[in-house]
């Protein structure tokens, strides 16, 4: 368990946060510029805030008040930066065993075989740094932080210097970190989709203040949070696999409901997790028929959350979970919708982006028991 | 070696020999101590900076003989510190330690300047990276920095050693040009030109300066390309 409590002034805000990281992944969750980066940088000693206090499974990091300070080469926090940092001088085996050097004696130390499997990084060893491409170079920054012994991994947007694909390559590998190593990962992101993939915990920073914090499914569920914007706004439904069909969909078993997915790896029985994008969903009052859209979810309206626009952000309370849907303010009208209405929520298949679909690993209420 | 010497009388080769040893002493004493203060110039903010800066670079701008003039008033026998340096058995006047002396000082802005912009080219992002993963200040510098401005520093180590090998209006002034004590290559080629007659003596210690002075920078030039290569990542 990670306690942080942080005091700092930014050239746009003051920074004031207070969180807890259980086991599990914490994700820092909020736009660029909002502190989170400033967050993490303290937790790894590389700025030193105003004030604060941050403690590691009761050991204290650092101190303010009794100005206590551990630098950060004795903190044994494994650091993942957005750019990789890996050192040029070095070939990839050498980046990846650097920490060991300095691991201190009796520590648990990963061994670089499993780390070079998990990774898929074997064919990379005898290269140097210049020689990889964006993707490779994160993934060796990854298991050279793991093989450095560390108590905690900290993660600072590493794949927002990724396209597409790398980051759909690299994804998979927090989940692998997250599922089969048991260190606690505190990871800084502005993506919705890395939330919904990896976090078991989420705290949502806003100019520098703590707004939320929750599991993913209730953070992510919450139509007042939506700390990235309406349009990243989506619900996170826990489901598992109940059989991949002949025809390309996989079929999901949420709470009783079927849910039909492009094809996804997990095999029949694995815990899924899958966002759903509030726009992507359409609300229909009497079950629909005759239509296209092969994701039928019965049930009934929480609560309609409406700003200045056009848009409504209405709850549903389904057996998959909460689901949320952006519809017109006009449409909420026609349609009659208010808190305890019965009515359907429809998802096209292809709707749902391979990026918000993941293997849902320990889920979080396992962890918090 | 032995052709060498015999191809040069025993008075050249003396010259020859001695102006090696004065420059290899000289560069390698001043090494620590230039990166040392080229990492104080680049890295750090401190109170009289600027003067630091200004008097590592005085003996580039003063004229040679006024270095060598402050040195003779400085650590001559009857000077403050060589008189000081003198009753723990220390002498640099008329010595071949006082011409290491003059040419380590001489050499000593040059190799600052080379291993300072190593320095600033030193992302220290990547040592940031080093702590986070358990290295102490000291292991950071040995295993990230160090590596990082090796190609500035052999850069400016062959520019001092090269330095060095030429030096001769702060060495003359502050420790004269005895054979076999202080006359290093060049006071010799100037010696051998004030006498008639030695017009070949001192061509043949030019054709040497030159050679000692091309073999150091291809060497560096190797060296360096070979470091550079390393960082560059293939």
């Amino acid at each position: 368990m990670l306690t942080v409590s942080l005091q700092h002034a930014l050239p746009e805000f003051a920074l004031d946060v207070q969180f807890e990281a259980p086991p599990g992944v914490t994700v820092l969750f909020g736009r660029s510029g909002t502190g989170k980066t400033t967050v993490i940088q303290a937790v790894a000693g590389l700025l030193r805030p105003e004030r604060g206090r941050v403690a590691l499974n009761g050991e204290l990091l650092f101190d303010t008040g009794q100005r206590h300070w551990l630098p950060p080469h004795k903190r044994r926090m494994g650091y993942v930066f957005q750019e990789g940092r890996l050192f040029p001088h070095l070939t990839v085996r050498q980046n990846l065993l650097f920490g060991q050097w300095f691991a201190p004696r009796g520590a648990k130390l990963e061994s670089l075989g499993r780390v070079v499997e998990m990774l898929g990084i074997g064919p990379l060893l005898q290269r140097r740094p210049g020689a990889l491409s964006g993707g490779e170079k994160q993934r060796v920054a990854i298991g050279r932080a793991l093989l450095s012994a560390p108590r905690m991994i900290l993660a600072d947007e590493p794949l927002s210097a990724l396209d597409e694909a790398r980051k759909a390559e690299i994804l998979p590998y927090f989940e692998r970190l997250r599922d089969e190593t048991g260190i606690p990962v505190l990871y800084v992101s502005h993506s919705a989709a890395e939330v919904a993939r990896l976090a078991t915990t989420v705290v949502v920073l806003q100019d520098g203040k703590v707004q939320r914090q929750g599991t993913a499914a209730e953070v992510l569920g919450d139509s007042a949070v939506m700390p990235t914007g309406v349009r990243a706004a989506g619900a996170l439904l826990e489901a598992r696999v109940a059989r991949h069909h002949d025809d390309g969909l996989t079929e999901l078993n949420a709470g009783g409901v079927p849910l039909f997915l492009p094809q996804i790896a997990q095999a029949p029985g694995s815990p899924v997790r899958v966002r759903i994008a509030a726009h992507e969903v359409i609300l229909s009052r009497l079950r629909p028929e005759g239509l296209s859209a092969l994701n039928i979810l019965p049930g009934c309206v929480e609560h309609i959350r409406t700003g200045g626009g056009p848009g409504a952000m209405v709850a549903l309370q389904t057996p998959a979970g909460r689901v949320l849907a952006r519809v017109t303010r006009r449409s909420a009208q026609a349609l009659a919708l208010e808190p305890g209405a019965e009515c359907y929520a429809v998802v096209k298949t292809v709707s749902i982006a391979p990026e918000d679909i993941g293997g849902a690993g320990p889920g979080a209420r396992d962890l918090q028991k | 070696m032995s052709g060498m010497a015999g191809w040069l009388s025993p008075e050249e080769w003396q010259a020859v020999a001695l102006s090696l040893r004065v420059s290899l002493w000289a560069t390698m004493a001043a090494l620590p101590l230039a990166v040392w203060v080229a990492y104080l110039l680049a890295r750090r903010e401190f109170p009289g900076k600027q003067l630091l800066n200004s008097a590592v670079h005085l003996p580039l701008i003063l004229p040679p003989v006024v270095t060598g003039y402050l040195l003779l008033m400085m650590f001559g026998t009857k000077g403050p510190v060589g008189g000081a340096l003198q009753q723990i058995g220390i002498v640099f006047a008329f010595r071949w330690t006082g011409a290491a002396l003059a040419a380590a000082i001489m050499a000593f802005p040059l190799m600052v300047r080379a291993i300072r912009l190593s320095f600033e080219a030193v992302d220290p992002k990547l040592e940031q990276a080093a702590a986070t993963l358990g290295a102490s200040k000291p292991w950071v510098f040995a295993t990230v920095t160090l590596p990082m401005i090796l190609p500035g520093l052999i850069a400016g180590t062959v520019l001092g050693f090269a330095k060095a090998m030429g030096e001769f209006g702060a060495t003359i002034t502050f420790v004269s040009s005895i054979p076999g004590q202080t006359q290093t290559l060049p006071s010799a080629i100037y010696t051998f030109l004030q006498v008639p007659g030695g017009e070949a003596a001192a061509l043949r210690l030019t054709l040497v300066s030159i050679a000692v002075a091309l073999t150091a920078l291809l060497l560096s030039e190797l060296l360096a390309r070979r470091a550079a290569a390393r960082l560059g990542g293939r």
